[in-house]
């Protein structure tokens, strides 16, 4: 899933609380097209930065996602389909 | 006559939309549905400086015009002109949030190549500036060529501005629509962002409040402790506030039956109205302040932005047995009534996570079980204390509870593994500032309901109470026969006995069943209807009606009949709004069936482990 010209690329499922980070690229296929609609929707996209704020209490899901000016929950799930490159705190 | 003209509010969902709409229009509003679909139509009238009538309607919050959900097809139908029973809006108010325009432009802009007449409310004006953000409007005005105006809705400010606006708008003369609306989200997403890098005039870097209050409710540890608080302060207060003004609605239905008695002479008529109107009506009316209290705290709840908290923390434990943490608002609300439950289950995207929300929510103990649960409690469960605090008759209540909770998760589970198989539809939100929603529009919200209540008990509850006493009176029995074995309902609650005797109910509990169907309440006010035609003369009091319980029926009995109303479906109401929901019979019909098996199943396994008990 990580974009292999960008070896520092991860999910942003395991980017620890705090960081921001650059989305590199955002695995369309692996979602459905409502799913991959919300996302766009709430701004996520090639280029833009993002940083994980909360995580649910029970299994670290669903996450907290600052994205623009807006913060959105998403499951583990759909965040793993996010590569990401950390910017440092 | 021309209708007045039609102006639609739109907006993305958290963008103020409906605080905006509230302030335009004020209390005068209609709450209806579309045809064909489930989603709410919510519309009002402005009048404008010279007295001109405008309509408005308030659309569903739309993230874009390419829908995601049925809520945002609606919004891009009524837009071009395509939806039925609605006319095209003659003209537009976009609502944008001041501090999140860099994705509120896009859907914004895709809004003005319409082509309709447009006014933009850049609305929460205020939020910003306390977030540290200052804008331009006049930047704003220029790049999206449409009139710009800053309001702050839950303030009133703005609104005036907005009206003139409006009015200049619809005075104007009108041109075409554009059907073609361009849907590359890339490359509005792109433009949204200049102009919102545009628009600020400067930012300072505060800690924002949300943040910091964040930081607290969503903490893992303290987060699902505050919320399972908040959960009890309201269960609590549901029944703390609710009892004064039960009292006095309890009162009042007393002295109007006492005043009717009196002035009309003993008879049938006399019997109609106070026997099967007012005690009907009256028992079930009792209940208003307890579900206006449970909205209020759902609207405040909502309004403050905290109910999508609780979905959040509240998702993972609900993904467990196949459904999202947006179907803990829903649910959470079906304790109150699954009418208002269910029709929250609107703002669910998944069409499976929806269905099998719906199809669970009559399980959560609704309001209109507690006076079948207390008046059984009271008359089989002894008074004692177990330890400090703790009753055995609350346990026995907090105990149907939990199986009721208990059910409805088993039940998901199986569901999202049988009939409704699939991958669970996904748990995306936004998570909104929190603010303090407006008294007025929280007053609004509870106004609604009460009407949608009142309208129930008016219609559906008095009209099946009224066939019920017709039922339980006619015939009328000679000397030394009883009323309820004679009369046409005594013959169908035999036919009902020969069912339900094998898990221990009696003939007067088949009576009851059949009125119960319209609502659950009324088998209590069936139970008292039953007892006092066969006892005229006697005045049907609650401790009464508890002293004949406790000699007709056995203990395992009383319990078995507990346990039926944990899980039996009985409510017409509940049934017309699923149907509603889900445009069709076949989903209603499976949701009676699979409930009536488990609720023979439960009270059956109750009443023959009662009885080898010894109870």
């Amino acid at each position: 899933m990580n974009a292999p010209f960008l070896p520092e690329a991860l999910g942003l499922d395991r980017l620890a609380l705090g960081t921001r980070a650059r989305v590199a690229s955002v695995d369309w296929a692996a979602l459905d097209h409502g799913e991959a609609c919300r996302l766009r929707h709430f701004g996520f996209d090639e280029g833009v930065t993002v940083e994980p704020l909360h995580l649910g209490p029970f299994g670290r899901d669903p996450i907290a996602v600052r994205v623009g000016r807006m913060t959105v929950a998403i499951r583990r799930k759909h965040a793993s389909a996010i590569s990401v490159t950390p910017l440092g705190r | 006559m021309n209708p007045p003209p039609l102006v639609a509010v739109a907006g993305n969902p958290n963008a103020g939309k409906s605080a905006l709409f509230n302030a335009l229009t004020g209390a005068r509003q209609k709450v209806g549905n579309y045809p064909g679909v489930t989603v709410e139509r919510k519309s009002g009238r402005l009048v404008l400086g010279d007295g001109r009538p405008v309509e408005m309607v308030d659309l569903p919050g739309s993230y874009s015009l390419d829908p995601a959900s049925p809520d945002e097809a609606v919004t891009r139908d009524v837009l071009l002109g395509r939806q039925k029973g609605e006319r095209q809006p003659d003209a537009l108010v976009i609502v944008l949030d001041a501090s999140n325009l860099d994705n509120h432009l896009r859907f914004a802009l895709q809004l003005i190549e319409l082509g309709l007449p447009t006014v933009v409310a850049l609305n929460m004006v205020d939020l910003a500036r306390r977030d540290g953000l200052e804008l331009d409007p006049a930047v704003l005005e220029r790049e999206l060529g449409v009139p710009v105006i800053e309001t702050v809705a839950v303030r009133k400010r703005g609104i005036a501005e907005l009206q003139a606006a409006l009015d200049d708008m619809l005075s104007a003369p009108r041109c075409g629509v554009h059907k073609h609306v361009k849907t590359d989200l890339f490359h509005l997403q792109r433009r949204a962002r200049e102009i919102a890098t545009a628009a600020v005039v400067s930012e300072t870097p505060v800690r924002r409040w949300t943040h910091r209050l964040d930081a607290v409710l969503l903490h893992p540890v303290l987060g699902p402790i505050i919320l399972a608080a908040i959960m009890f302060v309201m269960f609590q207060a549901v029944f703390a506030w609710s009892e004064a003004p039960k009292a006095w609605i309890e009162g009042g239905v007393a002295w109007l039956s006492n005043l009717v008695s009196g002035a009309l002479p003993p008879g049938l008529l006399r019997s109609l109205i106070v026997d099967g109107a007012i005690a009907g009506v009256g028992a079930v009316i009792t209940f208003l302040p307890q579900i206006l209290v449970l909205f209020f705290f759902i609207l405040l709840l909502e309004g403050t932005g905290y109910m999508v908290r609780a979905a959040f923390l509240m998702d993972r434990l609900m993904h467990g047995v196949g459904l999202s943490g947006r179907a803990f608002i829903p649910l959470l609300s079906s304790f109150a009534c699954a009418v208002p439950g269910i029709m929250a289950t609107r703002t669910i995207d998944d069409p499976k996570d929806r269905l099998t929300t719906i199809l669970v929510a009559p399980l959560m103990t609704c309001s209109a079980r507690l006076p079948v649960y207390t008046l059984i409690i009271a008359a089989f469960i002894p008074n004692t204390r177990l330890v400090w605090g703790v009753g055995l008759q609350g346990l026995v209540m907090f105990g149907l509870y939990i199986t009721g909770i208990a059910g409805a998760l088993l039940a998901a589970l199986v569901l999202r593994r049988g009939v409704l198989k699939g991958s669970g539809g996904g748990f995306m939100m936004e998570l909104p500032k929190y603010q303090w929603p407006p008294v007025k529009d929280v007053v609004i919200g509870i106004l609604t309901r009460a009407q949608i209540f009142l309208k129930r008990a008016g219609t559906i509850i008095l009209g099946t109470t009224i066939i019920l006493w017709a039922l339980a009176s006619i015939p009328q029995a000679g000397p030394g026969k009883k009323q309820s074995e004679v009369s046409i309902a005594g013959h169908i609650a035999t036919g009902i006995e020969t069912v339900v005797s094998p898990i221990g109910f009696n003939h007067d509990i088949a009576l009851a069943l059949l009125p119960a169907m319209a609502a659950r309440e009324v088998a209590v006010s069936a139970i008292a209807t039953v007892y006092s035609i066969d006892s005229p003369g006697e005045q049907a009091s609650a401790t009464k009606l508890q002293d004949k319980l406790q000699h007709r029926w056995s203990l395992a009995t009383a319990l078995a009949f507990l346990a039926w109303f944990v899980f039996a479906p009985q409510c017409i109401s509940t049934i017309a709004v699923t149907r509603r929901e889900t445009n069709g019979w076949k989903w209603p019909l499976f949701m009676v069936t699979y409930l009536f098996v488990l609720a023979y199943l439960a009270a059956g396994a109750t009443y023959w482990i009662a009885v080898a008990a010894g109870l």
